[in-house]
């Protein structure tokens, strides 16, 4: 972290400035922080303190303690769809875990080999659709396994698999996860740009020693290329986490707020979309929607500080 | 690629390899852009063809662009994406040059306060956030995006410049000291100048989410005079769900300037995500 730097004693205090004022100073970072104040860590905290309160049928707000928590916990009128969001939401994270990260890291092993060819048209290609926004990726995957179109349904069949294909977006057990992989294919070329430049960063001396003594590049990446890329691991699956738990417009676009069919694609993302802006017939209610928002935020809390206290403390050993 | 195949073996399973996840990350993309340009028929009858001289039509994109208004909606996006741009990179240089450069109490703490910001997604505060822009009269206006967005962009910035800025030689700010050079002075004429490489990564990492963000268009400004092309293509689609045709021309449209701005910048936005990377 910034904090930790050693701060410079600018040599201007000593040339005759001394005593004076140092306005410059503020009006170089006033702008920013009252931006950053303002828009930003006031609304953070100002959720949190409306998470606290509730609303009348006339919209008059009242201080409430925790009720609007043991609403969402125990009350089957929230708790169920509440509790099915969360649900939804860790295994959202666990596909990216076991399908996004993995098959990005043996791509990087793969980019990093030496001495191959167009690695940098392949990671450009490979890169594009994490540009894109989320909102056309939807829509893209939506039309291609689209029974209507068949196209998925065709090209499974030119394989000889055709008949595999289901309306998978359409059914409430695989819709969750149909759309978690979209996710993945999108978002696979963050890790894999992350991890790849963290392979290149290791010393040609550290593998060579080991290729002299007959290891092969399997081995070379399995005994120390990975134990030497744990930092940047840990760094994804934080940001993975961040982003999973945070994640809003793909379920939005592919499956509408309501999250079909039967809400089993909800996340906690269109969850508090829904409490907090209402939807067909539910009226919004900012209260109730603050309380969602301080639940995903104690939760991405939770999983930073983790990652900042174990993986950060635990990795300072391993390094160079 | 064990030890006892032949390399050049093991070289051609790895392209292999490289290829298919390349064809599998590039195909969906490059079916919707084929298809946008046939006619209805052929969208159906041959998804898989290019557009050929039976099959081309542009009866998509002429829906698109009479139904909707997507030049607006394209002005819209760049008017908010350069405007928070413009401020992410230079509210973000100057505070994050008093980070690294004057020694004042409470520096510490101030750069873990604006650093907090990384972490954590402005959008938990978005009912506070449509409070606060609802009360300032707004709500509709690019700029409240514009602000949102810089509230949101300022934290990576200023924590990625000030590890850069941190690198300059003193000599540099001394010797300008000792001509008596103005600090603000300083700032512009040497230090901006300095940075350029790492204003540019900055640049990147504000700009992408900004362009594709749905979440607060769809709050903040869902008018029709404000709507962003991330919102616009999103209404669009809604609303034509039926229309192929206009559908995949309305994503065409959307993906095309990316694809083209992705060709020019792709190396320096690749060497910024991976130098950015090594940095984190």
């Amino acid at each position: 972290m910034a904090s930790t730097q050693a701060v410079v004693i600018p040599r201007s205090q000593i040339a005759g400035r001394r005593g004076r004022f140092p306005w410059h100073i503020i009006v170089f970072l006033a702008p920013a922080t009252l931006i950053y104040t303002v828009f930003m860590v006031y609304p953070l905290l100002d959720s949190l303190r409306l998470s606290l309160f509730t609303r009348d049928e006339a919209g008059v707000e009242s201080f409430a303690g925790l009720a609007n928590y043991a609403a969402l916990f125990f009350d089957p009128q929230w708790s169920d769809r509440f509790w099915n969001a969360l649900g939804n939401n860790v295994l959202f994270f666990a596909v990216h875990m076991l399908v996004q990260n993995p098959i990005a890291i043996g791509l990087a092993a793969l980019l990093a080999l030496p001495n191959l060819r167009f690695t940098n048209t392949y990671r450009t290609l490979m890169f594009t659709p994490t540009l894109l926004s989320v909102v056309i990726i939807g829509f893209i995957w939506k039309l291609i396994l689209s029974p209507t179109w068949g196209v998925a349904k065709s090209m499974l069949g030119t394989v000889g698999l055709g008949s595999l294909f289901a309306p998978w977006l359409g059914q409430e057990h695989s819709a969750l996860i149909t759309l978690a992989l979209v996710s993945v294919w999108q978002w696979v070329g963050m890790p894999l740009l992350l991890t790849y430049a963290a392979l290149l960063n290791i010393p040609d001396s550290l593998t060579e020693a080991a290729r002299v003594d007959g290891a092969g590049q399997m081995t070379i990446f399995w005994r120390i290329k990975l134990p030497l890329i744990w930092p940047t691991i840990g760094m994804v699956t934080i940001l993975t986490f961040v982003g999973n738990f945070n994640a809003f417009d793909l379920i939005y676009v592919a499956q509408g707020a309501l999250a079909g069919p039967n809400f089993a694609t909800d996340i906690l993302g269109t969850f508090f979309y829904r409490t907090f802006f209402g939807f067909q017939l539910q009226l919004g209610d900012p209260t109730m929607g603050a309380a969602v928002a301080t639940i995903m935020f104690l939760i991405i809390l939770a999983g930073v500080m983790t990652y900042f206290y174990l993986v950060q403390r635990r990795l300072q050993r391993y390094e160079l | 690629m064990a030890a006892n195949r032949s390399p050049r073996a093991s070289t051609a399973i790895v392209h292999a390899v490289l290829l298919v996840y390349t064809v599998i990350a590039l195909f969906p993309i490059v079916l919707v852009l084929f298809n946008a340009f046939k006619s209805r028929k052929a969208i159906f009858s041959q998804p898989l063809s290019p557009p050929g001289p039976d099959t081309f039509s542009l009866i998509g994109f002429d829906t698109v662009l009479t139904r909707s208004d997507f030049g607006l909606y394209f002005g819209n996006s760049l008017t908010v994406t350069l405007a928070t741009l413009f401020l992410v990179v230079f509210l973000g240089a100057m505070a994050a040059w008093a980070l690294s450069e004057y020694s004042f109490k409470g520096n510490a703490v101030l750069a873990l306060y604006l650093a907090v910001g990384i972490m954590i997604p402005i959008r938990l505060g978005t009912v506070s956030i449509l409070r606060l822009i609802v009360s300032l009269d707004l709500i509709n206006t690019l700029a409240a995006l514009i602000l949102v967005y810089t509230a949101m962009g300022l934290p990576l910035s200023i924590f990625i410049l000030s590890e850069f800025m941190r690198q300059i030689p003193k000599e540099l700010k001394d010797s300008a000291r000792c001509d008596g050079v103005g600090e603000y002075r300083i700032f512009y004429r040497i230090i901006l100048p300095l940075v350029r490489p790492a204003l540019a990564t900055v640049a990147v990492f504000t700009m992408v989410p900004i362009w594709n963000d749905l979440w607060f268009p769809l709050i903040l400004a869902p008018g029709d005079g404000t709507r962003t092309i991330t919102l616009g293509v999103q209404q669009f689609v809604g609303q034509y769900v039926t229309d192929w045709n206009a559908v995949l021309a309305s994503l065409t449209l959307a993906i095309i300037p990316v694809l083209v701005l992705y060709a020019f910048f792709s190396r320096q936005l690749i060497a910024g995500l991976t130098q950015g990377a090594v940095k984190g």
